[in-house]
């Protein structure tokens, strides 16, 4: 079998020799180009990279040498990766749309000697900066556009390169047969790439990777998927990503699929639908995107679409996952959803893009669990797993039939993944990262005494499933004054997958037991409210209604139930609803909408020692900042509310929290 | 970047020459002479009436002057019809956009290329044998302006659903799709904000220079004015006050004083 053919090849670009050889006439990539889709061939992309390696090679580029490469997802810019791999060179994949001078951080940390970039832009902000790179000598383009009157001095076109790469290989035998020496001599146990992290936790760190282990770990994960020379993917996620890279370049160059980029991001939804990949990844923000473009336009339809569309929405909710899992319906159940299936889950599932998806992947970030049943009740077999650059992605990751919104699977064939005292996940893997680039000092404090990478992360083992939990960073996970373990965003994230719930902040670490605080989504609540004959003048006093209380205190209790059932985990005894929403013009959140945990903490001081001292109602007074900058005082009376501590369910594990909230229709 | 050199003995594509126009009393245009010469970005402006449009409806064969001459590619004519004026490679926008509505975008610019086609209806009709191979090619035509002007994600959008920017944007793809000699815009940035101008401006530089194409301009935006054009020409109540550089214009007293005013 061909995977096992591909697993002895130990560097990328013997793979792609594999394939020229074995599916020389099966598609490799496809690009949409003047509104037409062009294909090249594993044959045909081989001997483009063999070409644009010698054109390198006459620039210059030698083994250990470092190439950037900066612009969204192109043949060309993939073939550059392989092409400088040929050489031995470390190609070093950059953020498109990072700003110069995160650029410049990377481009100076890994020393590169040369830059493919996709366009003008990338080649501007590339030369804005070329100053600060001493060894950076020539910068390659795919598209010409706009830079005819651009110094060439050193500055050439991808298509040039591979031109006189070519030349000069019919020219000089002996070139050409030192050139394909190389390849063969290639070493799996040298750095193939360094991909730098996206630096949420800091400076970004360029994660050296070997040829050997990046194939090794791309083809536990083929295998794990199934997948195939006829699987189709569709690169749309930005190239320096760990999960681009590993989704797309690596497995499609063990499995031999192919791989489709969009004419341009703009465009990208629609180029997906035409292509129709069998294997998709996103994470779930891009979902979240997809199912919100959705409803709206659902919104405009006309009623009797509208209407067919929440009827078997409603019942897809019921058994379109039961159906997936393979779960027991009754007869009529899977009659109406076959009936739903040809009206509104196929045409819907045709308009996403996703009527050939066999294996659709989610991670990156925690799912809600409404999101995740939305898609797998359509039939998408949606599934996640957990990973990281370092580990070159997949350590854990769910089987069909063993699907659920709070885990992330089980261990990874070849991986020793253990949880260190503190709950920190630590792993060994195939495909482990050597280093980080010319950074001993953080390479060793990432690693145990024992050779275990720390993931940073807190997890555990779900007892009924057997799967990973993800819970939280580990420097954020503290423990209630009785020793019980308090991970703050596992329990936010749980209440913020409630639609009506917007903004969640945790309390308990050295307290005596969980508080929150929160937001509502007016929005969603609002329209709840309407429902509900509940009239409200504004935010606070919509927020401060005792049935909006009562509504939110069953979310709660929701969680409590999960939380109890996953049995280490404090639960939630006290909370309340905010009178106004945490607002980054008041510094309380991030741009991002992440909360800053200590600024809120000192503008609500006197609300969190009322979560505490067991008052019923607490006073606040608040400077508020306008849009317009003028400033005012906000003040309210604000109800706390207490809850029970909820026990363990005896009944099946896995209730989404999230699917309570078909409260709000209640 | 190198600055570009204009050439200012460079061929004269479009000679105005003594041309009225009125309507009734109305003086809309009055003995205007000036050149438009190949390649380079003409800009025409003045305070409103002026005659600007007036001035580029003369052009297009739209409006008839009661006197003057016009040479156009070494022909020399007093009275052209519109359809004429197109078919002889004169290519407009309008200051309100005019596009068809209720048609996509890709169908919108594939209209610009009517005037191309060389095979018959029925043929067309049944999209058959030369018909088709025809149709390919202009198709491919169009595909380069869409991706010139960066318009791939609307190809398939009704033009009515699209924002004021992009619908101008589609008017300047249609309007090149024609592949004229001159291309006349008409406030090609009214309306639009601070980065909708400078992508306007950035195609139209595009335009001009990929394609070598001549283009005469009506705009308000000074700004854009002095950063685009090569040369400009002045008007003020249906009379030509000043034409020249950029420079010269900004510096022109007559100019100034037909756009603040002066105290009498």
């Amino acid at each position: 079998m061909s995977i096992s053919a591909a697993a002895r090849s130990d560097t990328f670009p013997k793979l792609l020799a594999h394939h020229a050889r074995v599916r020389g006439g099966r598609p490799a990539f496809r690009h949409k180009d003047l509104g037409i889709w062009q294909v090249w061939t594993w044959a045909q992309t081989h001997e483009e990279i063999r070409a644009f390696a010698s054109g390198l090679s006459q620039l210059g580029i030698v083994c250990g040498d470092t190439v950037a490469i900066v612009g969204s997802n192109r043949p060309r810019l993939y073939w550059s990766i392989t092409a400088a791999q040929m050489l031995g060179a470390i190609p070093v994949p950059v953020y498109a749309d990072a700003v110069a001078d995160e650029v410049a951080h990377v481009l100076v940390d890994a020393e590169v000697k040369l830059a493919v970039a996709q366009d003008q832009e990338q080649v501007d902000k590339i030369q804005s900066i070329a100053g600060r790179i001493p060894r950076l000598t020539k910068i390659l383009y795919d598209e010409a556009r706009g830079l005819r009157d651009y110094d060439h001095s050193h500055l050439h076109a991808i298509d040039d390169i591979i031109r006189e790469g070519r030349d000069a290989l019919g020219r000089d035998a002996q070139f050409a047969s030192w050139l394909d020496r190389e390849i063969e001599a290639g070493e799996g146990a040298a750095p193939s790439i360094i991909l730098y992290t996206s630096g949420t936790t800091g400076r970004s760190k360029g994660v050296v990777l070997t040829g050997r282990g990046s194939i090794a770990a791309a083809t536990d994960s083929v295998a794990f998927d199934r997948l195939g020379e006829a699987d189709e993917a569709f690169a749309y996620l930005p190239m320096a990503w760990v999960g681009d890279h590993f989704l797309n370049y690596a497995k499609s160059m063990v499995a031999g699929f192919c791989v489709s980029c969009p004419e341009s991001a703009d465009t990208a939804m629609a180029d997906m639908r035409e292509i129709g990949p069998t294997y998709f990844f996103a994470p779930p923000r891009v979902l979240e995107q997809m199912l919100t473009r959705v409803l709206i336009r659902m919104e405009d339809a006309s009623a009797l679409k509208r209407g067919l569309f929440h009827y078997f929405l409603g019942l897809a909710r019921r058994h379109g996952e039961k159906l997936l899992n393979g779960d027991k319906v009754s007869l009529t159940g899977r009659a109406l959803y076959f009936v739903g299936r040809v009206l509104v889950y196929g045409p819907l599932m045709n308009a996403l893009g996703f009527s050939r998806v066999r294996v659709a992947l989610t991670a990156g970030e925690a799912i809600g669990g409404e999101l995740f049943s939305f898609y797998r009740s359509l039939g998408l077999n949606l599934k996640q797993f957990y990973g990281q650059t370092e580990a070159f992605l997949c350590l854990t990751a769910q089987a069909d039939g063993e699907v659920f919104p709070d885990t992330v699977g089980r261990v990874m064939p070849n991986v020793d993944l253990r949880i260190a005292d503190d709950g920190e996940v630590q792993f060994k893997s195939p495909g482990m990262f050597v280093n980080y680039f010319r950074d001993p000092t953080r390479t060793s404090a990432s690693m145990t005494a024992d050779g275990y990478v720390k993931t940073g992360d807190a997890g555990f083992f779900d007892p009924k499933s057997g799967q990973l939990k993800i819970i939280d960073r580990v420097s954020d996970v503290g423990r209630l004054t009785d020793g019980t373990l308090f991970a703050p965003k596992y329990l936010e994230n749980k209440l913020k997958f409630f639609p009506n719930i917007r903004e969640v902040v945790a309390f308990g670490n050295g307290r005596d037991f969980v508080t929150v605080m929160l937001n509502i989504d007016l929005a969603a609540v609002g329209d709840w409210a309407e429902r509900h004959n509940i009239a409200y003048a504004s935010y606070q006093e919509l927020a401060a209604h005792p049935e909006v209380y009562d509504l939110v205190a069953r979310h709660v209790a929701d969680v409590n139930r999960a939380l109890a059932d996953d049995g280490m985990m404090a639960q939630i005894r006290r909370f309340l609803i905010l009178h106004k929403e945490l607002d980054a013009d008041d510094g309380e959140v991030t741009r991002t909408q992440k909360v800053r945990r200590p600024i809120v903490a000192e503008r609500y001081a006197s609300l969190i020692n009322a979560l505490y001292d067991g008052s019923h109602a607490a006073d606040i007074a608040t400077e508020v900042t306008f849009e317009d900058g003028r400033k005012g005082v906000l003040s309210a009376r604000i109800n706390i509310r207490d809850m029970e501590a909820a026990v363990p369910s005896a009944g099946p594990a896995h209730v989404a929290p999230a699917r309570g909230a078909a409260e709000r229709a209640a | 970047m190198t600055p570009r050199v204009t050439n200012h003995i460079a061929e004269i594509l479009l000679s105005i020459e003594n041309v009225s126009l009125s309507f009734g009393g109305v003086k809309a245009v009055a003995a205007v002479s000036f050149d438009i010469r190949k390649g380079e970005i003409c800009a025409i402006i003045g305070p409103n009436g002026a005659g600007k449009t007036s001035m580029l409806n003369i052009i297009n064969g739209f409006y008839h002057p009661q006197q003057g001459r016009i040479t156009f590619k070494g022909v020399t004519r007093s009275k052209m019809r519109a359809y004429q004026a197109a078919a002889g490679g004169i290519a407009r926008t309008f200051q309100n956009v005019a596009l068809f509505r209720g048609m996509t975008v890709l169908d919108n610019i594939m209209a610009g290329r009517t005037l191309h086609m060389r095979r018959g209806f029925f043929l067309q009709l049944l999209r058959f044998g030369p018909a088709q191979t025809e149709e390919i090619a202009h198709r491919h035509r169009v595909e380069e302006i869409i991706d010139l002007l960066r318009i791939q994600s609307i190809r398939k959008t009704i033009v009515g659903q699209l924002p004021y920017g992009l619908q101008k944007r589609v008017e300047l793809a249609r309007a090149l799709a024609m592949e004229p000699d001159l291309l006349l815009l008409d406030e090609p940035m009214a309306g639009m904000n601070v980065e909708e101008k400078e992508d306007m401006s950035r195609y139209i530089l595009d335009v001009n220079r990929h394609q070598n194409m001549t283009i005469a301009l009506i705009e308000h935006d000074m700004g854009v004015v002095m950063d685009l054009s090569d040369r400009v020409v002045v008007l003020d109540h249906g009379i030509k006050i000043a034409e020249g550089t950029p420079q010269e214009i900004k510096t022109n007293q007559a100019v100034i004083n037909a756009y603040l005013g002066v105290a009498h």
